[in-house]
C-alpha cells in the first residue's frame, strides 16, 4: 500500500486549540481533555498537538522534531543536520509507553541555528534556508522525516487517537500559551507517522478538518515558488500557502486569509469601491491560492492564531473567548468541556477570519 | 463537356408525396442544386453541387428533403483512400493548392474524448449550483508577482490593466471579410450581453460595431489591415497574431472578390484587391522583434489595454509560450491544429500543428516549472464542441477558452466546410448581400448567448460535482482529470493520472 | 392598429410566408393537404415581390379609410370597428372585385371571392410573421394601439 505523500488521501477531522493571548501557561491536559470529546469524529489512524511557548530556555533556536524509521535514517540525517546546523541539544523525545501507541518510531528533537558559512554562502535568509534544509531531508532522507522546524514551539504526533498521542508524548508535562489538537479519520491509509496532524513548517503549524476540492490548483500554484508537495495533505499546501504570502510576500496575516478565503464576487460588487477594488485585485492576483471546498483550518504561529471556515460554511468550526483566552473546536461541547461558561461563543463563518493575536508577540512588520 | 472524374459527394433525395413545389429550396440554394422544371410545375435537383449544408433541408416547409452521402465504390484500397483520387483528380484540373474551410476533419485523436472528470462523493460534498453561488467568473490580463499592501492592508500602486468576464468563454477571432459583417455583430451583441469578448479577427473593425468596443478584441496581424490608433483604442484588448491553428506557419488570402466596398473601408485597402496577409509579420523574425511590437502597442494606448499574443500550437509550443509571457505578453492564446479558419490549405489545415489539449498542458506546466503561470492569461483555442471541453481545458490550465465554430454552428453553420467559396447559404461565410442578409443578428445573437448560458450552466453544474464554487479552483487543477485509454507518455504530458489510480 | 410591416432588408424571398398563410386559409391546416388534396385550393392573402437581391412581402395595410370597402357593392369588405381589420365576408361576396380595381397597394386577389389578408383574426396571429425564419415580418403598432 502506498503511503502518505505516494498518494493523496482523502481525510476528515477533529480540531480544537486554545490561545492565552497575553501568553499566560496553559496545560497539555486541557487541550487533551477537549480534543478527547471529539473522540468519534477520528479513527485511531493520526492524531496530533502542536505547542507554543514550550522551549523558553531555547526560544531563539530551531526546535527540530524527528522521526526515524532506522539507525542508517537516524545517522545520515544527523549528517546533514550537523553539517548545516550549529546543533546544542540531541535528545530523544520524552515519551510514556502506553498500550494504545505501538511500533513508534525512533523520535528526537534538536536545538540550534544555523550554520552561518552556510546560509550565506546559499544566499538564502534564515527562514527560506530552514525550510530548505527541512524540504530536503523529509524529500530525499528515506526514512527520516522532520515534523517540526519552529522556534519555542513543537509538534508532536503519532498514529493513534489524539488523547492517546497526548499521553504518549507525556503532554500533560508542557505548558504552552497556544495550542493546537487534531484528531484524524483518514479514509485510506496504513497509518504512517509522518502523515499524522498538525503539518508543521518553521513557526507554523496547521490543523484542518475536511477535504479541499482546489487542492492541485493550490498545489500547483505553491509550486511555482520552490515548495515540494511531498505529502500531498491539505495542511501541508495550506502551511505553504500561508508561508509564502506571508513570508515571501509579507502580507499580514489577514490579507494572507482574506486570499485563502475570499469573498464571493456577488459579494464584492456590493462592496464599497476601496473594498472592492482591494478584493478584486487580491483575487486577480492569487486566483491559484484560493482554497476551495469544505475545511475549517486552524494556523497556530508565534504571531498567534488564525481560524478560518469555507465560503460555504461546509464544515463545522466553533469558537468562543473567556478572558485572556479564545478557544476553537470542530465541536461546540469540546469547548465547553474546558470552559463551561464562555463569555462569546459564535460559529466561525468563512467571510469572517478570526485571527487572535498574540500580545506578547512583536508587532507584524517588525 | 468535359469529363468530371469525381463522382459527386451528395445525393438530394426529394419526398414527392411531400413535397409542395413552393420553391423555397430552389430560392434559398446558392449552389444551384434545386431547380423548377416543366415550366415551374416540379422541383427537380441537381446534386453535383450540393455541398450538405442542410439550407433546404432546414427550410423546407413539408420535411420533403434530405441529404444523403453519394455511393459510388471504388475499388477498396486501404492505401489510395477515394478521397486521395478525388484530390487528385481536382489539381489535375485546377494546377492549385486544395483549400478547405474549418478545422481538420481526419480522425487525429481527440483528448478531450480520452479524459474523465471527478466529482465529489462522501468525503467532501458536492455543490448544488441552484442553491450555491457558483463562480463562472474570469479575470485576463497581466497579473503582479504578489499584491503590494500598505501595513493595514491597503492595496498600493497601479493594477495592469484586467478584463473582467463573466464566462470562461470568448470568441475566437473571424474577421469582417472572412465572416459577414452580420455574423460578426451577432457575436458582438452577444458579447456585450454575456459579459466576454469577441475578435475581429484581422478584418478591422466596422463602424457598426462601434456600440460594442468594449467587448472587442482587436488583431493586429501580419497584413496590419486596418491597423491605426482608433482602432487600437476602441478596443478591450489588443491581439498579435502569430499563428493560428489550421494553418501555422502560413498567412492568409482573401480574394478579391470577398473585398467589397464595405470590407475595403475596414481593411483599409483598394476594394477588389486581394488581401494577403504575409506568412511571418515582417517586423517579427525573432523573440525580441515580438517585444518591440508589444511594448509599440502598450505606448500606443498608454499601456491601457492588455495585449495578447496568439500562436499555433507547434512542437516547441512551451519554450514559444515561456517567451512570449517573458516578452511581455500578458495574454497568450494557444490554437491547437483541430482549430477552425475561412480557408486554408488543406495540406496544412490537415497536417500541419499539434492538439490543443498537449499544447496547452505543455505550455502551463512550462509557465509553473519558471515560476511565472500565475503571472500572465492562458487562452486555449482550438475546437471547444461542448461545455465539457472546456471544463477539462480549464482543469488543464487554461484561464479561457476561445471558441468559434460553436458560435457558428448555433448561427446555421453546418460544416458544410465550403467557407473558402464565399457562397455560405447560411449568410456566414459570405459577403454576398443576397446572402448575408439571412443572418439577421437580432435572431442569432440570442441563439449564441442562449448557447453559451447553456454551457454556463453546465459547466457550474459539473464544477459543483467536484465541490468546486470558483472557477479560480478549477483552474490547473489536474487531479480533477483522469485519462483513459492513453499511453503513459500521453498521461505525463498531460500531467494527469489514468482512470482508477 | 397592429399591422404586419415587411423588412425587404432581411427578406430571404424564401416565401414561406405564402406557404404557411396558404395552409392557414386552408380547410386542413396542414400544408401538404392545402397544396395538394384540396377543392377549391387555397390560396396565400400575400406575395412576395422581387427576387433573392430585393424581395418584401406585399400585404394588406389594413387602411384607415379602405377604398376597397367604399367600392365594395355588397358590404361584403369590412372593417372592424374593434380591430381595424379589414376582411371579407365571404358569404356576402359576389366577386365582382371592385375592391382589387381601388385597391392602392394590389393586396387584393381574385377568386370565387375576393381574396384578401384577414391579420389571421380568428387565431390572433397572423401565420405569416410566425413562420418567417428571418423576421422580416413584424406585427407591431407603429405608432400605438391608438393609430
Amino acid at each position: 500500500m502506498l503511503r502518505e505523500g505516494e498518494v493523496r488521501i482523502p481525510s476528515g477531522c477533529a480540531i480544537a486549540a486554545i490561545i492565552d493571548k497575553k501568553g499566560g501557561m496553559i496545560n497539555g491536559a486541557e487541550i487533551i481533555k477537549s480534543i478527547a470529546l471529539m473522540h468519534d469524529r477520528s479513527n485511531g489512524l493520526g492524531g496530533g498537538f502542536a505547542a507554543y511557548g514550550i522551549y523558553p530556555e531555547h526560544k531563539d533556536e530551531y526546535a527540530f522534531h524527528i522521526f526515524y524509521d532506522t539507525a542508517a535514517a537516524k545517522e545520515a540525517c544527523e549528517e546533514f543536520l550537523f553539517k548545516h546546523f550549529n546543533i546544542d541539544v540531541a535528545e530523544r523525545i520524552p515519551t510514556r509507553k502506553i498500550a494504545a501507541i505501538s511500533k513508534s518510531p525512533d523520535i528526537w528533537r534538536y536545538f540550534g541555528k544555523p550554520n552561518r558559512v552556510r546560509m550565506k554562502n546559499a544566499r538564502l535568509d534564515e527562514g527560506e534556508y530552514v525550510m530548505q534544509c527541512v524540504t530536503k531531508v523529509n524529500a530525499s532522507y528515506e526514512g527520516a522525516y522532520i515534523f517540526s522546524s519552529g522556534k519555542n514551539m513543537g509538534c508532536f504526533k503519532a498514529v493513534g487517537y489524539p488523547e492517546d498521542v497526548g499521553e504518549f508524548y507525556m503532554l500533560d508535562t508542557y505548558n504552552a500559551y497556544l495550542w493546537t489538537a487534531h484528531g484524524r479519520f483518514p479514509t485510506n491509509t496504513p497509518g504512517w507517522w509522518g502523515g499524522a496532524h498538525p503539518f508543521s513548517l518553521l513557526d507554523w503549524s496547521i490543523v484542518h478538518n475536511g477535504e479541499i476540492s482546489s487542492y492541485d490548483a493550490n498545489r500547483r500554484y505553491i509550486e511555482q515558488f520552490g515548495y515540494k508537495c511531498t505529502m500531498q495533505t491539505d495542511t501541508e499546501v495550506i502551511t505553504y500557502l500561508f508561508d509564502h504570502l506571508m513570508r515571501h510576500h509579507g502580507l499580514p496575516t489577514k490579507v494572507a486569509a482574506d486570499v485563502l478565503t475570499a469573498p464571493e464576487w456577488t459579494e464584492i460588487d456590493r462592496m464599497e469601491p476601496e473594498k472592492r477594488e482591494y478584493f478584486t485585485r487580491l483575487r486577480a492576483i492569487y486566483s491559484g491560492a484560493l482554497v476551495n471546498g469544505p475545511f475549517s483550518v486552524i494556523l497556530g504561529s508565534n504571531k498567534g492564531l488564525l481560524a478560518i471556515n469555507d465560503r460555504l460554511k461546509l464544515r463545522s468550526l466553533t469558537a468562543a473567548t473567556k478572558g485572556n483566552r479564545a478557544y476553537f473546536a470542530s465541536e461546540e461541547s469540546a469547548i465547553r468541556i474546558i470552559c463551561p461558561e464562555p463569555e462569546k461563543v459564535w460559529s466561525v463563518s468563512g467571510a469572517d477570519p478570526v485571527f487572535v493575536p498574540l500580545e506578547i508577540a512583536q508587532e507584524e512588520g517588525e | 463537356m468535359s469529363v468530371n472524374y469525381i463522382p459527386r459527394r451528395f445525393d438530394i433525395v426529394r419526398d414527392n408525396e411531400r413535397c409542395v413545389q413552393c420553391g423555397c429550396c430552389v430560392r434559398q440554394c446558392s449552389n444551384e442544386c434545386h431547380y423548377f422544371a416543366e415550366g415551374g410545375k416540379i422541383v427537380l435537383a441537381d446534386a453535383s453541387a450540393c455541398v450538405a449544408c442542410h439550407r433546404c433541408v432546414d427550410l423546407c416547409p413539408t420535411s420533403a428533403l434530405s441529404i444523403q452521402k453519394h455511393v459510388c465504390d471504388y475499388r477498396e484500397n486501404a492505401n489510395w483512400a477515394p478521397q486521395y483520387q478525388q484530390e487528385i483528380c481536382r489539381q489535375a484540373q485546377t494546377g492549385g493548392v486544395l483549400l478547405s474551410g474549418m478545422g481538420t476533419p481526419k480522425p487525429y485523436p481527440i483528448y478531450w474524448d480520452k479524459m474523465l472528470l471527478n466529482a465529489s462523493q462522501v468525503t467532501n460534498p458536492s455543490i448544488d449550483p441552484l442553491r450555491e453561488p457558483m463562480e463562472i467568473r474570469t479575470i485576463l490580463g497581466r497579473k503582479p508577482r504578489q499584491l503590494e499592501v500598505d501595513a493595514a492592508g491597503n492595496p498600493l500602486g497601479e493594477m495592469p490593466p484586467q478584463i473582467i468576464l463573466e464566462t470562461p468563454i470568448i470568441f475566437s477571432a473571424m474577421s469582417f471579410g472572412s465572416i459577414s459583417l452580420n455574423a460578426q455583430k451577432s457575436l458582438a451583441m452577444a458579447a456585450k450581453n454575456l459579459g466576454t469578448l469577441f475578435n475581429t479577427g484581422e478584418g478591422g473593425l466596422h463602424p457598426d460595431l462601434s456600440d460594442y468596443t468594449d467587448y472587442a478584441v482587436v488583431q493586429v496581424a501580419s497584413g496590419r489591415f486596418g491597423v491605426h490608433k482608433d482602432y487600437l483604442e476602441n478596443a478591450r484588448m489588443i491581439e498579435i497574431k502569430i499563428g493560428q491553428g489550421a494553418k501555422p506557419g502560413i498567412g492568409g488570402h482573401l480574394p478579391g472578390e470577398k473585398v467589397n466596398v464595405e470590407v475595403s473601408n475596414a481593411r483599409m485597402i483598394p476594394e477588389g484587391s486581394d488581401a494577403i496577409s504575409p506568412a511571418p509579420h515582417h517586423d517579427i523574425y525573432s523573440i525580441e522583434d515580438l517585444r518591440q511590437l508589444i511594448w509599440s502597442l502598450k505606448q500606443a494606448t498608454q499601456g491601457k489595454k492588455p495585449v495578447s499574443v496568439k500562436i499555433a500550437a507547434v512542437h516547441n509550443v512551451a519554450a514559444i509560450v515561456s517567451g512570449c509571457a517573458r516578452a511581455g505578453a500578458d495574454i497568450i492564446a494557444i490554437d491547437g491544429f483541430r482549430g477552425g479558419t475561412g480557408a486554408a490549405p488543406t495540406r496544412i489545415r490537415d497536417n500541419v500543428g499539434i492538439p490543443i489539449e498537449l499544447a496547452l498542458a505543455a505550455a502551463d506546466a512550462r509557465l509553473r516549472d519558471e515560476g511565472i503561470r500565475s503571472e500572465v492569461s492562458l487562452l486555449a483555442a482550438g475546437s471547444f464542441r461542448c461545455s465539457a471541453d472546456i471544463v477539462k481545458a480549464i482543469a488543464l490550465g487554461a484561464d479561457a477558452c476561445y471558441c468559434a465554430s460553436a458560435p457558428l454552428i448555433a448561427m446555421g453553420c453546418h460544416m458544410c466546410q465550403t467557407c473558402h467559396t464565399g457562397k455560405c447559404n447560411w449568410g456566414i461565410a459570405t459577403q454576398r448581400p443576397e446572402l448575408t442578409k439571412r443572418l439577421n443578428p437580432d435572431i442569432m445573437h440570442e441563439r449564441v448567448e442562449n448557447l453559451i448560458h447553456a454551457w454556463n450552466h453546465e459547466i457550474k453544474e459539473m464544477m459543483g460535482g467536484m465541490g468546486i464554487n470558483s472557477i479560480d479552483s478549477l483552474r490547473g487543477n489536474r487531479l480533477m482529470l483522469r485519462g483513459i485509454g492513453l499511453s503513459e507518455k500521453e498521461l505525463q504530458i498531460l500531467g494527469i493520472k489514468h482512470a482508477g489510480e | 392598429m397592429k399591422r404586419v410591416y415587411a423588412k425587404e432588408e432581411l427578406c430571404l424571398n424564401c416565401r414561406l410566408c405564402e406557404v404557411y398563410c396558404k395552409t392557414a386559409h386552408s380547410h386542413s391546416k396542414d400544408i401538404v393537404t392545402a397544396y395538394k388534396k384540396e377543392e377549391p385550393a387555397p390560396s396565400a392573402r400575400l406575395r412576395v415581390s422581387g427576387d433573392n437581391h430585393l424581395s418584401v412581402a406585399i400585404n394588406c395595410r389594413h387602411c384607415e379609410n379602405p377604398k376597397c370597402v367604399e367600392a365594395c357593392i355588397t358590404g361584403a369588405m369590412t372593417k372592424d370597428k374593434a380591430t381595424g381589420i379589414v376582411y371579407v365576408n365571404e358569404s356576402k361576396c359576389i366577386g365582382c372585385m371592385s375592391c382589387l380595381a381601388v385597391c392602392p397597394f394590389g393586396c387584393i386577389q381574385t377568386g370565387s371571392f375576393a381574396v384578401k389578408c384577414d391579420l389571421c383574426r380568428e387565431t390572433g396571429e397572423p401565420a405569416c410573421v410566425k413562420n418567417c425564419p428571418n423576421r422580416a415580418l413584424v406585427y407591431t403598432a407603429l405608432g400605438g394601439e391608438q393609430e
